[in-house]
């Protein structure tokens, strides 16, 4: 049976992918796959009593090497702010290529906790910085310096004891360049430094914990325990800065949509289900219901989002139960589709992602194709004909070109970059100033003014006579162009209008990164945990690949 | 150090806010970048221009012929280099095209290296006495060393050259015959069974 890949005007609208949840493809569980066999080391440990000071951490193989420098500073309870504005941090890191001199630490110890203000050499790779949660970070290091274990359940509500509020990478205040990196087979896959210094933070506050407990009671202090590390994450705030990240990179966005959806088709072709498949299948939907209890949010979207994913999941669990069984043929796609009949958006991504869980040998060769050459499709094919541009809108965007722009609220809101802190923000453009300097963000609303122009032009005239009289619309012509070769590359919704829930392209970004605990704190902002439940360090040549079902939390 | 990828978003933000369209601001990034990467002055020459234009007002060329010359202003070396960037494929027939006084001409020269790369031929341009052959994109070789402002190119021209040899057939030959030597003479055996299709081939 030759199932087709899911329309992009479903697949690619907000709510849906505002739904996506993480998967095997997910670049946090890749990035461990790809170093389990790298030598870990830790090379420096030079804290005070207090946890203040310098560590470095290290991965290395095959002569190559990559350390994690942090630097641990005393902050003032006062200056301690998660938002992106703030200015100081209880800890910076970044990821150095290769081992770190003394004299590049030196130099990094005056640039890297400054962060944004800081400048960065093509040596370094990755740039971040994290807040303690002061609550957990303190409970655990009393309960440790006493000689008992912290309390599991406080551990559990918070999952994490720092959470980072950026990570920046990609050139960033002069870190390398992607060109310089690209071709490095380790890090074929989107993100991979950025994990791997999230994952080495996360090190790092366990040592650090364990290290500030000692020194409080040298002779009582015991060490967290390792299964509680382990279902320690890192947490992370995250706001609007991320959006327009998906807008501005067409490509990748298809490619990372498009890994998904052909690992769904092909699990749906899959004529006979081995039992041992359909059994893992089932163990990890079962396992990994108890992690959505574990969400604690005070945002009622996302109560209602848990609410009915919870509800519909366990009525699929009950049909998977008592009414269905897998030794049908295509069972996964019988399975499909009476999702897409009786469940939400939220359960049926969801159980797509579980889907993928025994089938290394359709998702691997995915995760290799879904970074992006996004140069290569830069440039605009002016030789082409004005009536071929109008077909591609009209196949490609036909529920956008249907859209009012006239309506009030479907031209609400425009995105700007702050000046204070060069952050993508978003404002109602009836109400604020800076409309005029609004970014190219409000892709509908420009392909619809591109449709329009098209249709009074001739249609045998070619695309560099009409850039020649409409260059304004010269970001959405390119846009076209790329969507007909790349049908995921768009979001195909208003990112202007009244009803846009801009959490939604955070989570569908989050999602590919393997977060879980979607907590939003508004619809602009939300915290998530990564890497909870995953193996540490030192035990990563040999972890089970569904770790983040294994999270006791 | 600045990276490339910061140079690359300064620059289209600044081409924005000196009004020029996204789409074009987009080009310019690009291209700011490109200069930097094969050690020409980008940056330097992309924010004189920007401060002239607070000054002068420039032309704007929509329309390449083989001759471009000004009605009175210098041309804008963004809106020429755009429209000859994308025109470049109904251009390539004639053999040269000619241009007056581009102002800032550093900054039409990366168009000139993309349309290289679009059309798949090498471009030979001239801006005054400073020639540059622009190779696919993948490198511009020169014979000046600039560092500096370059304000205006009072007569630039641009040839299309034929995607031929740059060496006699006679230095090929002797070359491809130094590379046979790296082959294997093929006894009877060897051509029965190296093969693996046979002696005959027909079926």
């Amino acid at each position: 049976m030759k199932i087709e890949l899911r329309d992009p005007n479903i697949v690619m609208k907000l709510s849906r992918l505002g739904s996506f949840h993480q998967s095997k493809l997910s670049f946090l569980r890749s990035f461990l796959k790809e170093f389990k066999d790298w030598k870990y080391k830790k090379d420096l440990f030079e804290l005070d009593e207090f946890g203040h000071g310098v560590a470095v951490y290290s991965f290395n193989k095959n002569n190559r090497v990559y350390s994690l420098i942090c630097f641990a500073n005393d902050l003032d309870e006062k200056e301690r702010s998660d938002r992106v504005i703030a200015t100081k941090w209880d800890a910076a890191f970044t990821l150095y290529d290769g081992s770190p001199t003394k004299k590049d630490i030196e130099r990094l110890k005056n640039e890297v906790p400054k962060q944004e203000v800081g400048r960065l050499s093509y040596k370094e790779l990755t740039l971040s910085r994290a807040n303690k949660s002061v609550r957990v970070f303190d409970h655990v290091v009393e309960s440790l310096s006493k000689g008992i274990q912290p309390d599991i359940n406080l551990l559990s509500k918070v999952g994490y004891l720092y959470r980072t509020t950026a990570v920046y990478g990609s050139g960033k205040f002069g870190l390398a360049d992607r060109f310089r990196i690209k071709n490095r087979e380790e890090i074929y896959g989107p993100f991979r430094l950025e994990m791997m210094l999230v994952y080495l933070v996360r090190q790092f506050t366990f040592d650090q914990v364990n290290h500030v407990a000692k020194n409080k009671d040298p002779k009582k202090a015991i060490a967290l325990d390792l299964e509680i590390c382990r279902n320690l994450g890192i947490g992370n705030s995250t706001g609007l800065g991320m959006a327009p990240f998906i807008v501005n990179h067409p490509t990748l966005l298809h490619n990372w949509i498009h890994a998904r959806e052909t690992a769904l088709k092909n699990i749906r072709e899959i004529k006979n289900i081995k039992n041992e498949d359909s059994d893992l299948f089932k163990n990890c939907l079962k396992r990994s219901v108890k992690n959505i209890t574990s969400w604690n949010t005070d945002s009622k979207y996302q109560q209602k989002k848990i609410e009915t994913l919870f509800n519909d999941l366990n009525i699929f669990i009950n049909f998977l139960e008592n009414n269905f069984n897998f030794s049908k043929e295509f069972a996964f796609n019988e399975i499909y589709l009476w999702l897409e009949k009786n469940s939400g958006d939220e359960c049926v991504e969801y159980v797509v992602s579980m889907m993928m869980e025994p089938y290394n040998d359709i998702i691997n060769p995915l995760v290799k194709k879904m970074s992006s050459e996004e140069e290569n499709y830069f440039n605009i094919p002016t030789d082409r004909k004005v009536m071929e541009l109008k077909e591609i809108l009209e196949n490609k965007y036909s529920q956008i070109l249907n859209i009012d722009f006239s309506k009030k609220e479907n031209n609400k809101n425009f995105w700007f970059i702050s000046k204070n802190k060069e952050e993508p923000r978003l404002a109602d453009r009836f109400k604020e100033n800076g409309a005029d300097l609004e970014q190219p963000l409000a892709i509908a609303r420009d392909i619809k003014k591109l449709f329009e122009k098209l249709s009074l032009s001739k249609n045998s005239s070619t695309i560099d006579k009409f850039l020649a009289k409409n260059n304004d619309l010269r970001h959405v012509v390119r846009r076209a162009f790329i969507v007909e070769k790349f049908p995921y590359s768009e979001i195909q919704d208003n990112t202007i209008g009244e009803s846009i829930i801009p959490i939604d392209m955070l989570r569908l970004k989050l999602s590919f990164f393997g977060a879980s605990k979607f907590d939003p704190r508004s619809d602009k902002w939300l915290r998530i945990c990564m890497f909870q439940g995953a193996p540490l360090a030192e035990q990563l040549n040999n972890y089970d690949d569904h770790w983040i079902y294994n999270s006791l939390n | 150090m600045k990276s490339l990828s910061e140079i690359d978003t300064v620059s289209k933000r600044a081409t924005r806010a000196a009004d020029f369209s996204w789409g074009i601001a987009e080009e310019v990034g690009k291209n700011i970048r490109l200069l930097e990467m094969f050690g020409l002055p980008g940056i330097k020459n992309l924010n004189y221009y920007y401060k002239s234009r607070n000054k002068k007002n420039f032309e704007k060329l929509n329309h390449i012929t083989a001759e471009n010359k000004t009605k009175e202003l210098e041309f804008c070396p963004i809106i020429a280099g755009v429209n000859f960037m994308d025109q470049v494929k109904t251009l390539e027939n004639l053999n040269e095209i000619r241009f007056e006084k581009i102002a800032y001409p550093l900054l039409f020269l990366p168009f000139i290296s993309r349309a290289s790369e679009i059309i798949g031929r090498k471009l030979f341009l001239k801006i005054d006495n400073k020639e540059f052959l622009l190779n696919y994109n993948n490198s511009i070789y020169s014979n000046t060393l600039t560092h500096g402002i370059l304000e205006i190119g009072n007569i630039l021209s641009i040839k299309f050259l034929k995607n031929i040899d740059f060496f006699s057939e006679n230095e090929w030959n002797e070359l491809y015959k130094l590379s046979e030597d790296t082959f294997v003479e093929e006894n009877d055996s060897l051509k029965k069974n190296a093969a693996g299709a046979g002696l005959t081939d027909n079926d």
